[in-house]
Order: C-alpha cells, then sequence, then structure tokens
C-alpha cells in the first residue's frame, strides 16, 4: 500500500479466469497477501478457521472465499471484488468462479475487465475450460490477458513444461485475434508466492516481469481518441429555481470518445442537430470530458432530448435502427426460443424487442457451431436477428464495447438473460473453434 | 407477476426544500481537477448509479447512519444532480443507542441541506412491544424489522446504502444493484449478472433493489475523498478526549446500552472512531489523528481493518454479515 498520501495511482480493471481447482482462489489471496492488503485480523480469522479445518498452514483461499456454501464445499461460486494497491496503481478485481455452471459470472467479471487472468494447472496445461474461457474473453473484447502457468512448483519448475503450455496458449490466443503484445505469460506458484510479487530462483529461464510488476505497468487501454463521441442522456436537470430558472443540462456518463467544448453534436434517435456550449459538474466547468467521467452537457439550443436519447459526433453518428444481428451470451436458465419478447436496455434506454431467428449457436463447451439451432440454453452463445419496438443508435461491439454492449431482459419477471453483443461478434471464435483442437 | 413501470418523474418538489443557493454554496469555489484519476473515476461512477436510479424508479431513499461513508454517499448524490436539488429522501434507522454526536451531526447536515428525513425508530418498536430487547443487549439485528417496515410503508422501491465491497467478504459479492425479495432478503446465489456499466433495476410490486454506489471505494479512498473534497464528518471521527471502558480490547463508550461493567474500569482516552454504529457494540480506537491528513497517515500504518478494530457484532461467527444480510440487513 502507498505511503505517498498525495500521489493518485490510476486505476486497472481486472479478472480472473480459469478451471475449477487451478488455484484462482488462492493467487487472489497471494495477491492481497502480497500487497500487504490484507490486515492482521484478517489473517487471524483465516489462520483460525484453517487450524479448524485442520490445515497446517493458513488457507489464502479463505481470504476471499465469503459465503458459507464456498467455504463449506471449498469452491468460489459467486463474483467477489477484490480491492489491492501499490505505490503505482491501484486495483480492483473481479475474482471469478470457474464452475461450467457459473460461466455467467466469468461473462459478468470480464464485461467491464481492461485485462484477465487466465490460470491453469502446470500439470494440465491448456485443458477444454481454458479454452471456453479464452474464446468467451475474446468475445467480449478483453484488452489483455495475463495466462498464469499455476502450481509450477508440482511440476519441479520445469522449464519445458513452462514453455509448452505458454506456445500452445501463444498460438490459441493469436488466433483469436489477440496480439501477442498483449499477452503474457508467467510462471508462478500463488502457494508459495514465486513470480507473483517476488521474482522465483526457481524459474531461472524465465525473465519477464513478476505478476504484479505486469499488472502495475501493463498499458491501461483507453477508447481510442480518435472515436467519436457517445453520450447517453440519464437524465434531465432542469432545478427550475430562482437562482436557475432556465437551466437545462443533459446529465450523464461520457460512454466513447471525448465531449469538447464548442464540438457539433447530434442528438439522436431524433437527429436534430446543435453545439456543446459548456461542460458543468458540481466544482466547475470542463473543457472537454472522457470516457467514463460523468458530466453535464449544456447545449446552444433548446432541443427536444430526454433520458433514453444518445448524444453524438456529427460525422459518424450511428443511424438508428430497428432490426440489428446480435450476438448473445445467453445467462438465464429458460432457453432462447425464434419469437421470444424481450426488452433490450442499450445505454440508457429500454425499448421492447422479439428475437425473429437465432442463426446459430456456437456451444462454448463443445467449441462447435450449430446453424439454425431450435434455442440456446444456459451459457450457450449464439447469434440472433432482433427486431425492436423503437429505434437503436447502436454501434458494433467490435468497434466500441461501451455502445455496442446491451442486455436482453425478461419482461415478465424482470430478470437479466442475456449479455448481447452488437454485430456478429462470433465471427473470429468461430474460425478459430472450426480448426481441430 | 406485474412488474413496476419504469417511469422518469421529477420527486424534486416532493421531497426537497432545499434552495439551489445552499447547493451553489457548497461548492463555490471550487475547481474541477482536469486529471481522469482514481477518486475522479470512482466519483464518476457513483454519480452516474445516482443519475440511473433517478431515471428508472419511482421512490428511491438514501440509508444515512451518520458515519463517514454515507457521509460520502450524501456527498456524491447532491453533486449528482447540481445545480438542481437532490431528488431523494433521506432515511435513518435510529436504534435509540446512537452517539450524542452522530444525532447532533444527522439534524446539521438535514438543516443545511434542506432534506426530507424519515426516521425509523427502535424504541419504539420496543415501546410498543413490537421487538424485544436482546439478552446481549445489541440493536444492530433489531434495526432490520425498522428497516424493511420503513421501506414497504414508504413504498421506497430503490433504497442506497454506503457499504463497501472492501468492508466484509459477504459484501465483496454485493452486486451494484442488489435485487431484494418483499421480505428484504438477499440470496447469493439467485443474484442478475452486472455486465458492463448497464443496470438492471425491473422490480416486481414489493420488491425492492438496494443500490451501492461506493462499492468499489475502499476504506483509503473514501478518506483521500474526504480530504480532496473537505467533507464535514461527525466529530467523533478526530481524535478527542473521551471517558471509555476497555472491553474485550475495544474502546467502548458507556451509555444507556450499558457499561463498564464488573472489572472495567473508566478511563479519559485520546480516541477517534472508525465506524458509526450501534453504541453497545461500535468501538473506538486509541488515536491522536486529529485531521484528515493525520488519519490518512495512522490508516496506512494500521494493521486492523476498521470492522476488525470497532466492531464487535462481525466477530460473533465468520458468516455474521452474510448471515444479517441474507435476513435484509443492508
Amino acid at each position: 500500500m502507498s505511503t505517498d498520501k498525495t500521489a493518485q495511482p490510476d486505476l486497472l480493471r481486472l479478472a480472473t479466469a480459469g478451471s475449477v481447482d487451478d488455484g484462482k482462489s488462492t493467487l487472489v489471496g497471494r495477491l492481497l497477501y502480497d500487497t500487504k492488503s490484507v490486515l492482521a485480523d484478517q489473517i487471524d480469522a483465516v489462520t483460525r478457521a484453517s487450524v479448524d479445518r485442520g490445515l497446517a498452514t493458513p488457507d489464502l483461499s479463505l481470504l476471499v472465499d465469503g459465503l458459507r456454501a464456498e467455504r463449506e464445499q471449498g469452491i468460489t461460486i459467486d463474483v467477489a471484488y477484490r480491492y489491492f494497491a501499490t505505490p503505482t496503481r491501484t486495483f480492483v478485481l473481479a475474482d471469478t468462479p470457474g464452475h461450467v455452471q457459473y460461466t455467467r459470472n466469468t461473462v459478468s467479471g470480464a464485461s467491464t475487465a481492461q485485462l484477465v487472468v487466465l490460470l491453469v494447472d502446470a500439470r494440465s496445461g491448456v485443458v477444454a475450460q481454458t479454452r471456453r474461457h479464452a474464446a468467451v474473453l475474446a468475445l467480449l473484447g478483453v484488452p489483455r490477458l495475463v495466462l498464469a502457468v499455476n502450481k509450477i512448483d508440482l511440476v519441479d519448475h520445469a522449464e519445458s513444461v513452462y514453455r509448452e503450455i505458454a506456445t500452445e496458449f501463444a498460438e490459441l490466443t493469436a488466433g483469436l485475434g489477440w496480439d501477442p503484445s498483449a499477452v503474457q505469460s508467467i510462471p508462478v506458484s500463488a502457494l508459495h508466492g514465486d513470480n507473483v510479487a517476488v521474482r522465483s530462483s526457481n524459474t531461472p529461464y524465465y525473465d519477464g516481469p513478476t505478476l504484479i510488476e505486469h499488472l502495475e505497468s501493463v498499458p491501461v487501454d483507453a477508447e481510442p481518441d480518435t472515436a467519436g463521441l457517445r453520450f447517453p442522456v440519464q437524465y434531465v436537470i432542469r432545478p427550475r429555481t430562482a437562482e436557475h430558472p432556465d437551466y437545462r443540462g443533459y446529465a450523464g456518463q461520457v460512454s466513447v470518445g471525448t465531449a469538447r467544448v464548442g464540438d457539433p453534436v447530434v442528438a439522436l434517435p431524433s437527429g436534430v442537430r446543435s453545439t456543446i456550449e459548456r461542460i458543468d459538474t458540481a466544482d466547475g466547468t470542463l473543457d472537454a470530458a472522457q470516457p467514463g467521467r460523468s458530466v453535464t452537457l449544456v447545449l446552444a439550443d433548446d432541443i427536444d432530448v430526454s433520458r433514453g436519447d444518445v448524444i453524438s459526433s456529427v460525422g459518424d453518428a450511428p443511424a438508428p435502427v430497428r432490426e440489428f444481428a446480435a450476438t448473445v451470451c445467453w445467462l438465464a436458465e429458460r432457453p432462447l426460443r425464434a419469437g421470444a419478447r424481450v426488452l433490450v436496455k442499450h445505454g440508457t434506454r429500454t425499448v421492447q424487442a422479439i428475437v425473429d431467428a437465432v442463426e446459430s449457436r456456437f456451444d462454448e463447451q463443445a467449441l462447435t457451431v450449430t446453424p439454425a439451432p431450435d434455442e440456446l440454453g444456459l451459457n450457450d452463445i449464439g447469434l440472433v436477428h432482433l427486431r425492436t419496438a423503437g429505434d437503436l443508435p447502436v454501434d458494433d461491439y467490435r468497434a466500441s464495447r461501451r455502445s455496442g454492449s446491451f442486455l436482453l431482459i425478461d419482461p415478465a419477471s424482470g430478470n437479466t438473460l442475456s449479455a448481447g453483443l452488437v454485430g456478429d461478434a462470433l465471427e473470429a471464435v468461430r474460425t478459430v473453434a472450426a480448426q481441430p483442437a | 407477476m406485474r412488474v413496476a413501470l419504469i417511469m422518469t418523474i421529477d420527486l424534486t418538489d416532493q421531497f426537497t426544500t432545499g434552495t439551489a443557493s445552499d447547493i451553489d454554496a457548497l461548492f463555490a469555489g471550487r475547481t474541477t481537477p482536469a486529471d481522469f484519476d482514481t477518486l475522479t473515476a470512482l466519483e464518476s461512477e457513483a454519480i452516474h448509479i445516482f443519475r440511473e436510479v433517478a431515471g428508472e424508479f419511482e421512490r428511491p431513499v438514501i440509508m444515512f447512519s451518520g458515519g463517514k461513508d454515507s457521509t460520502v454517499l450524501l456527498h456524491l448524490a447532491i453533486k449528482a444532480f447540481w445545480p438542481a436539488p437532490m431528488p431523494f429522501p433521506v432515511l435513518h434507522v435510529d436504534t435509540g443507542h446512537n452517539l450524542p454526536e452522530v444525532l447532533e451531526f444527522r439534524d446539521r447536515l438535514v438543516q443545511r441541506h434542506g432534506l426530507r428525513l424519515v426516521v425509523a425508530s427502535v424504541e419504539d418498536y420496543l415501546a410498543d412491544g413490537r421487538l424485544q430487547e436482546r439478552a446481549d443487549g445489541i440493536r444492530n439485528p433489531l434495526q432490520i424489522q425498522p428497516l424493511l417496515d420503513a421501506i414497504g410503508d414508504n413504498r421506497f422501491d430503490a433504497v442506497f446504502g454506503g457499504a463497501r465491497r472492501d468492508e466484509e467478504r459477504a459484501r465483496a459479492k454485493e452486486r451494484i444493484f442488489s435485487l431484494r425479495d418483499a421480505f428484504g432478503q438477499w440470496d447469493p446465489k439467485r443474484q442478475r449478472p452486472e455486465l458492463w456499466n448497464l443496470y438492471n433495476g425491473r422490480h416486481a410490486p414489493g420488491e425492492h433493489v438496494r443500490v451501492f454506489p461506493l462499492s468499489n471505494f475502499t476504506e483509503l479512498d473514501i478518506w483521500r475523498y474526504i480530504a480532496r473534497e473537505d467533507i464535514e464528518l461527525a466529530s467523533l471521527y478526530y481524535a478527542h478526549e473521551r471517558s471509555v471502558f476497555n472491553r474485550d480490547g475495544m474502546w467502548m463508550t458507556p451509555g444507556p446500552w450499558g457499561g463498564p461493567g464488573d472489572g472495567q474500569e473508566l478511563e479519559t482516552r485520546s480516541v477517534r472512531y472508525r465506524t458509526v454504529g450501534d453504541g453497545s457494540t461500535t468501538g473506538a480506537v486509541l488515536s491522536d489523528a486529529a485531521d484528515n491528513q493525520a488519519i490518512l497517515d495512522e490508516l496506512t500504518v494500521s494493521r486492523l481493518t476498521e470492522r476488525g478494530a470497532t466492531r464487535g457484532d462481525d466477530r460473533v461467527s465468520e458468516a455474521a454479515m452474510e448471515d444479517r444480510k441474507r435476513q435484509g440487513y443492508f
């Protein structure tokens, strides 16, 4: 933890993935422990609980497995969020379960991650679940990966084992579309701490960074600065007070691109144009606001804009559509069939929709593609055709994770049914699936 | 099952009496950091969450305990709607065992921002027999029923809380939008997936959603933010001389909740509180940290978490928080 209180380290959002029992919780416990993000009373509690279970040494996974059922079964059931910091960066980590039936939590954790640490057990190497997770992470557009070859101590720290796994993983991820510079492999032992915070003398063949060094130094990818503005309007701020009788501001969070004072904009779906006159915050005005920043835009003209609209740059504004192809990760028990009525939540707009067709199913467990399936079941990923009751200004997910993503919601129960990605995000994944394993 | 309609309505007139000049005065002379640093990113995330709820729910409310996290929560809510007044009332569950500084601070804050305050009183429930005092005298668990009744009686459909995921292992599993059934119960195995920054606030009549805008703040972030924003807190967060007694390593204030017990002696020590809760179970820590910078210095060397150091109720079992959350606790 930083002792320099004035420093404001930047923030990296990351997630873990991997199969059951490959040591994810232990690695996360180790990261917390080695960055001194765990305090004495938490260590005491874990030590007590470990002794109660008859263990000789503290089980670091107990630091993170927080639910009764998790401790009883010794597995992670749900996404947990963890926080740790080094002198140069703070981290928000989504620790996701590896069980196949909890793939939806992997999707949840990875949807906001700028980097995912994918674990494999050095004894088993790249297994089917590794390929599944890599495919899902490719689909979701996770910018950077770390392959942690864990339990390297259990294969006598063998260089040949590490090299073979790293090479196989590099081929897999290159095929899924990652640039080799975005993928880092590290041999680690989460249990003993090799190459997590401290460089291990057991792996002299490995000359790359430790896991923590890599997390501290890896570039945090932002949306390219040249991308056009997308600003979903959340709320119209109209004080109607004596001091601000005519104030009308559009509150929202910059989704893509940069909002700049003086830039011409268009309100979607109406298509009416104006100019950004001012960017307000409670602390004063800004000249520009970057992605992720919550601000209030004041436009030069009094045009009709309300919650659900998108304020966009003029040159590249998406044409609002009522029909589009989309890739969905089906997260519900109830299967999806053609003709289903759903709600689409895109940005701040929720509209009714009908699933016109289920065009293909990519079975992320079998890594096979089925054209025109009858239905999509739990954890299936597929290409569907949607028809909406209102205009949506969508972008392709491959161009923008933010403005190309949406939820499908069950209009009856209100439950979230699916992660939605505009366009055929499956294209690259399908190519790999078509190759023999 | 019928589902509540999602509507955008303006609750300003209903819930607040604050004038814009109060709000302007609060932020007068401030400048906006141009850098998008960690604290600004966390602030933006929280403001986004407040605005989503304002846009999609009919009757939101902010839970307020008088503690540092709820005070930061309120500060962020006011910022989110500037220059308009905050469109939510404030709900305080008063256990009857609050330290006097907390109630004094609550009332001053309500007055200054012109907030509408709803109080759910545990004392009322004890007086008419709806609740019984527990043998151990701890009132934290007794808050659950008055809280759920207040939510039901006022038909609140979104309830903001200041809980942070770094506080406790069960809270680390909590979603930002957390659906609660008609009994207020949390079921960790049936949580909705939370994807990108798209929050699903759909709920059936009788259900409500707990919303946690501070989820991704850590204790240190909270204190850095308090220092950066110069947020006023209840005075007991800063070191002061107090008459206290030691119980199980925690420095307790005597009061209507009892103490000191046998073998426990009152002594005057320099202490401060790290969390605000029921007087019977929340302890102070020995400290000379009298301002924000001193507290930041103290925190970076502290070897105890805020809950481990000062909350008796979390020491009860490995799953004390999970069990309370399942029953409707926040």
